[in-house]
């Protein structure tokens, strides 16, 4: 049924192959990379949407180090003035990279998480992206007034149950970013006094 | 075999996984969930009808000594339009299935399906041969993510029926090989003596 | 230090086999036998390393410089398979003994999800071994290949090691063969859940 084989047959049909494959590849790219860029787009701003006040203006991406990690942050300004900031903070959970987006305002409370990515294990550390209980307790966290860990470690972050390596992981990361956006604030304080 | 077979023998009398024990991998590591394992299922059924399409309509032009490089081209080619697509349109499936995704180029169905059945039948045959087994991949791997979902999430399909957390270890790599496990043994037992 | 992690995580903590299931088809299906088990892992071992140094420099100087990152997936199956078939080529001139030992099972590894399972993962996935999570180098995608193989070495030796035994017993009809085996895959599935954490 196939034809029989011989050298140049066999490379003509394999180099056809390739590139007709490749060129198929190419359109199809060139095709779906403005919806690609459009969807992640739309998750980055569903994301920081979410923990930042409604109806405020957000900046374009910034650069800056959380945790000694370099990042990026977004500023949600309102009638002119700093609203929140939106700090993108990275830690490593239990089964990898834990990336959270953190909505802090101006004033220095948590406005609200949301997790961008994880690999914590199904049913117990992937909670942390799930857990009403767990998440409801960082809106309006007050990092002056509560301590940033969890209760465990004698802080008032209460953990998800049977998964105290991811809640240090988040409460870490939540941290790291407090601490980015007080420096932020502080360089913007200074910077208006000029 | 009628057209009616071609689709239908996928379901029990060659189901690919109870069966030919074929694809264990996506099988075990993607049917966490119902939603996941059909997920998984329908992206290998869009590879096996669009690979088995092409495979048949070149079959005859390719040299016998390249075949099998020329078939893992093709159908490399159709994974790589599949996970383009689904990072436009579905990331959210994209990102819980992973690795998986690109992996279907090795998936032993897709490969097989194209030795044993593309490669002698017209285009319409291989597209009804790529579509029933797809089906019967796709009624496996729900049936397995569905039992795994009520036992060890306490939902199905995403809608939580029971209050508490279920056990946990169904969720989990155990979970996933004992209930293919007990699954094949009931297979064993009551569907394929019928045939 | 984090070499040190990165081979326990790969071999125990995220075992290919029973963790991310990847390389279950000849997981099952070679296992009958402890001898086999073993040529198989070595093949497996030498192929994984050999893949990943090959795909891992196509992919930084090649793919990733031309904006060309979309043929990952295609270029890689080729590589992979072109490598085993060279491999197969080159063993059979310079020292049939080892490809008495291996030969048989080159064939059946360009199927074997874990060669492009892995060489995928150390080119796509960021990996956090203690430290920050960062894309491995060349030196650290070798050792967790490396160590990945090992991993699945592990799980074959021992399963196989099961299952010469199990193949003694009276198993239940509608139990033999693959369910059984299937089975007792989870339950070591558990023994190595007890690893998790440690790194």
């Amino acid at each position: 049924m196939a034809v029989k084989s011989n050298l140049t047959n066999m490379v003509v049909c394999l180099t056809a192959t390739c590139l007709i494959c490749s060129a198929i590849l190419g359109v199809v790219y060139a095709v779906t990379l403005e919806p690609i860029a459009v969807t992640n787009e739309n998750i980055l701003k569903a994301s920081i949407g979410q923990v930042v006040p409604e109806g405020g203006e957000i900046s374009a991406k910034m650069e800056l180090e959380v945790g000694g990690i370099p990042s990026e942050y977004y500023v949600s300004t309102k009638d002119g003035a700093v609203e929140a900031y939106a700090i993108k903070s990275q830690t490593n959970g239990f089964g990898g990279p834990l990336i959270l987006m953190v909505g802090i305002l101006s004033d220095g409370t948590i406005y609200n998480t949301s997790v961008l990515s994880h690999s914590e294990t199904p049913g117990l550390g992937a909670k942390c992206s799930s857990d009403e209980k767990f998440l409801s307790q960082w809106k309006g966290f007050d990092p002056s007034a509560k301590k940033l860990s969890v209760t465990k470690d004698g802080g008032d972050v209460d953990a998800i149950t049977a998964s105290t390596i991811t809640s240090r992981a988040f409460t870490l990361a939540v941290e790291n970013a407090v601490k980015a956006a007080a420096a932020l604030a502080s360089q913007g304080e200074n910077k208006q006094e000029e | 075999m009628t057209k009616l077979q071609l689709i239908t023998k996928g379901l029990v009398k060659d189901n690919p996984t109870f069966v030919l024990l074929l694809g264990m991998c996506p099988t075990l590591a993607t049917t966490t969930s119902a939603i996941n394992g059909m997920s998984m299922g329908l992206a290998t059924m869009f590879v096996l009808i669009l690979s088995n399409m092409a495979i048949s309509a070149i079959a005859r032009l390719v040299p016998d000594k390249v075949h099998i490089p020329v078939y893992i081209v093709v159908i490399a080619t159709f994974v790589t339009v599949l996970q383009l697509l689904m990072q436009a349109f579905v990331p959210g499936v994209y990102a819980s299935l992973g690795l998986f995704i690109p992996l279907i180029v090795v998936n032993c169905i897709v490969l097989g399906r194209a030795e044993a059945f593309a490669n002698k039948n017209n285009v319409v045959d291989s597209a009804l041969d790529g579509f029933g087994v797809g089906l019967g991949f796709t009624a496996s791997l729900t049936v397995i993510g569905l039992i795994r979902e009520i036992l060890g999430s306490g939902s199905a399909f995403g809608f939580k029926f029971m209050a508490g957390d279920g056990m946990l270890a169904f969720v989990m790599a155990p979970g996933a090989f004992l209930v293919l496990g007990y699954l094949m043994v009931l297979f064993n037992k009551f569907i394929a003596k019928k045939n | 230090m984090e070499i040190l992690l990165i081979i326990v995580s790969a071999i125990f903590v995220n075992n290919i086999v029973l963790s991310q299931f990847l390389g279950i088809c000849p997981f099952l299906g070679v296992s009958n036998k402890l001898s086999t088990a073993t040529g198989m892992s070595a093949a497996v071992c030498f192929v994984i390393t050999l893949a990943t140094l090959v795909t891992y420099l196509l992919n930084k100087y090649l793919l990733v410089p031309f904006n060309l990152t979309f043929l990952q997936t295609i270029s890689f199956i080729l590589v992979i398979a072109a490598l085993v078939q060279t491999v197969e080529i080159v063993l059979k001139k310079m020292s049939p003994s080892l490809y008495q030992a291996l030969g048989i099972f080159l064939p059946l590894i360009t199927t074997n999800c874990t060669v492009l399972g892995v060489s995928i993962v150390v080119v796509t996935k960021e990996f956090a071994f203690g430290g920050a999570a960062h894309m491995l180098n060349l030196g650290e995608a070798l050792v967790y290949a490396f160590a990945t193989s090992l991993g699945y070495g592990l799980a074959m030796v021992i399963f196989s090691g099961i299952r010469e035994h199990l193949a003694l017993n009276n198993v239940p009809k509608p139990f033999k063969g693959i369910p059984i085996a299937l089975i007792t895959a989870g339950i070591l599935a558990m023994a190595f859940m007890g690893f998790s954490g440690i790194a």
